[in-house]
């Protein structure tokens, strides 16, 4: 009893310190977002001393920044529907079915990952060019589909396994069609997996930078893209740059929102 | 309705997992299969249902080969030993899904809904969620989407033995009212003989992915064909040595040991049998001087509440004995043993069956 009284009084040290330690940067990028260039060259401060909001007023009323933004928003969001579209019946093939080399096949999809997105760039670029597709939202979204798709299927595969296959048995014996059951059965029992599968291909789409950069030039450019803008021109104007940062993070944040139950389980890619 | 399965065999991967298979089951009747895991019981079901296409012979449907048809024009319905039901709809879609499919009018569905679910005492969780459910209740959810559309075949996989003792005692009793409501034909898979016994109807006892015998229960039970089915049909394991009979009298071959031959066997002729008992008819020899008694080392003594078990060398066999009361023995002691020879079975050497008496 003495004991554990003791120890509650310092227990909250090390998780304190830990997100102390975590939170530090982010907080760091929101406190440089709300001044002005000038204060965060010139002096170092916890905060803000002269509070702005023009850095957000830039970005929401110049289109290059904005639009950054949408282009974006619009190739990943086409990215996560294609990943995950395309890797439901894969995943569900290589979860109910055997065939010849099922395994090897899901073991390449994996390493696909593996592979670094810079080796892809040139042959990416090349090959939209010659199909016109250079600098659309299509491309990158496609592009992106060379790493999301493996994870995709990954991560459903997991969840669909854990699925007794007899219940896929007792919906046909109750005369259910396949399609009939794999939409209104199937897909609402591995929801969460579906929603852990679209938060990660919006995430790797969201953060990925080469392929982005590689196959848009203005049409299609990604905020990440434009970010670097700022470090050209009239010098460096880091209290945008932080303003940029801030509103990166957000839509991973509400992502990861709905998501916040599964997401352990879907690092395991399903397999728990 | 009939079932017929006739010379089917299963072969996944270069493996038999069903022999030559014939069995036309008995109309609007209880048909037990009865086997250990991995005799094959689940996957012959599997054949009868149509989810799993033969790899020889043909499956007849009511006097119509449906040997290739895909399983939902069958109407059949199966209950799993995993509780199986819609986990994204109310207790009430799942039973209402069969209907729904084979489109009913709304009116109907309600009322037959409810009618089933009152019979199953599911009435009062219409609205939950399977997940929302106790095991008991789940299954009982299974059930009823099973008794709800009129299938003629039914077909229940262990469904009680994810259960626990006490709600599998009640469901147990439940069973062969529910299933008597309409004329239909059930199939029902399970490990346990008592469970086939309290079910009665027709059993086919299954080993290795063959049927060994198909019969009514109890004269299966007492009379199997042959020492497979015999040990099928027993737990624990039918007791079993090797004799021979000379004249009015058996010897157990390798050693001196004997007891008299009972009236029923005293017909057959002399030679070499395999004489089998079940472990209820092998009780400690108490203070009992003469009568087919055998020696033995205890092996294994276990008393569990009223029952006592306790497993024995007899000449080389482990046998088991399985009596009321309770009987106190200590590992490695020699015991004394009293077989009901009145309760008996004589197997051929090559396994089957020559004389059975009592049961």
């Amino acid at each position: 009893m003495m004991a554990s009284r003791h120890g509650t009084g310092f227990k909250w040290i090390v998780p304190f310190l830990y997100i102390v330690f975590l939170m530090l940067p982010i907080y760091w990028l929101l406190n440089m977002s709300f001044k002005t260039t000038n204060e965060i060259l010139g002096t170092f401060s916890l905060f803000p001393q002269e509070f702005t909001l023009d850095n957000y007023k830039a970005i929401f009323t110049d289109p290059t920044w904005y639009n950054g933004y949408i282009n974006s928003l619009i190739y990943v969001c086409v990215n996560t529907l294609i990943s995950v579209t395309v890797a439901l019946p894969a995943a569900y093939a290589f979860s109910r079915y055997r065939f010849l080399g099922d395994k090897h096949l899901f073991f390449w999809l994996l390493t696909n990952r593996m592979a670094p997105a810079a080796v892809f760039a040139l042959p990416f670029f090349q090959l939209y060019s010659a199909l016109n597709l250079f600098d659309t939202h299509i491309a990158v979204a496609l592009a992106h589909c060379l790493f999301n798709i493996p994870l995709a299927v990954w991560i459903l595969e997991g969840f669909m396994s854990g699925v007794p296959k007899e219940l896929d048995e007792t919906a046909y014996i109750d005369g259910y069609p396949f399609w009939k059951f794999f939409l209104k059965i199937f897909l609402p029992t591995i929801a969460a997996g579906i929603g852990v599968a679209a938060f990660f291909c919006f995430m790797f789409s969201w953060v990925e930078l080469l392929l982005a950069k590689t196959l848009t030039s203005v049409d299609a450019k990604p905020i990440a893209a434009v970010m670097t803008r700022t470090a050209s021109s009239s010098g460096y104007e880091l209290g945008l740059l932080a303003a940029a940062g801030t509103l990166t993070m957000i839509p991973g944040a509400i992502v990861i929102f709905f998501v916040r139950n599964y997401i352990a389980k879907g690092f395991a890619l399903g397999r728990v | 309705m009939t079932l017929a399965l006739k010379n089917v065999s299963l072969r996944v991967d270069g493996l038999m997992h069903i022999y030559d298979t014939s069995i036309e089951l008995v109309p609007n009747g209880f048909n037990i299969l009865l086997g250990t895991t991995l005799a094959g019981k689940t996957t012959l079901m599997r054949l009868m249902a149509g989810l799993v296409v033969p790899t020889h012979g043909e499956v007849w449907f009511n006097g119509v080969d449906v040997t290739g048809v895909a399983v939902q024009k069958r109407n059949v319905s199966m209950v799993y030993q995993q509780f199986i039901n819609y986990p994204n709809m109310s207790v009430f879609d799942n039973i209402a899904s069969p209907l729904r499919l084979a489109r009913y009018n709304k009116d109907e569905i309600k009322q037959r809904v409810s009618e089933v679910a009152r019979l199953l005492r599911l009435d009062p969780f219409l609205k939950r969620k399977p997940s929302e459910l106790s095991g008991g209740q789940q299954q009982r959810c299974a059930m009823a989407r099973a008794l709800v559309k009129d299938s003629d075949l039914v077909l229940l996989d262990e469904p009680l033995a994810n259960l626990d003792y006490k709600l599998r005692e009640e469901l147990r009793e439940e069973l062969p009212r529910l299933f008597a409501t309409r004329e239909r034909t059930v199939v029902y898979a399970t490990t346990e003989p008592s469970e086939a016994l309290l079910l009665g109807g027709y059993t086919a006892a299954m080993d290795e992915g063959r049927i060994t015998q198909f019969g009514p229960t109890g004269e299966i039970y007492r009379r199997p064909a042959d020492r497979v089915t015999a040990s099928v049909f027993s737990d624990p394991p039918i007791n079993t040595v090797a004799v021979r009979k000379h004249g009015a009298r058996f010897t157990v071959i390798g050693s001196d040991a004997g007891w008299r031959v009972c009236d029923a066997f005293t017909r057959v002729a002399d030679g070499e049998y395999e004489f089998a008992v079940r472990p209820h008819h092998v009780r400690p020899a108490n203070g009992v001087a003469d009568g087919a008694i055998v020696e033995g080392k205890v092996l294994v003594a276990e008393i569990s509440g009223s029952e006592s078990t306790v497993h024995f060398d007899m000449h080389g066999q482990s046998w088991v004995s399985l009596t009321h009361g309770i009987h106190c023995f200590n590992v490695g002691q020699t015991a004394r043993f009293l077989i009901d020879i009145d309760h008996s079975m004589l197997f051929s050497m090559a396994g089957e069956l020559v004389a059975a008496q009592g049961g």
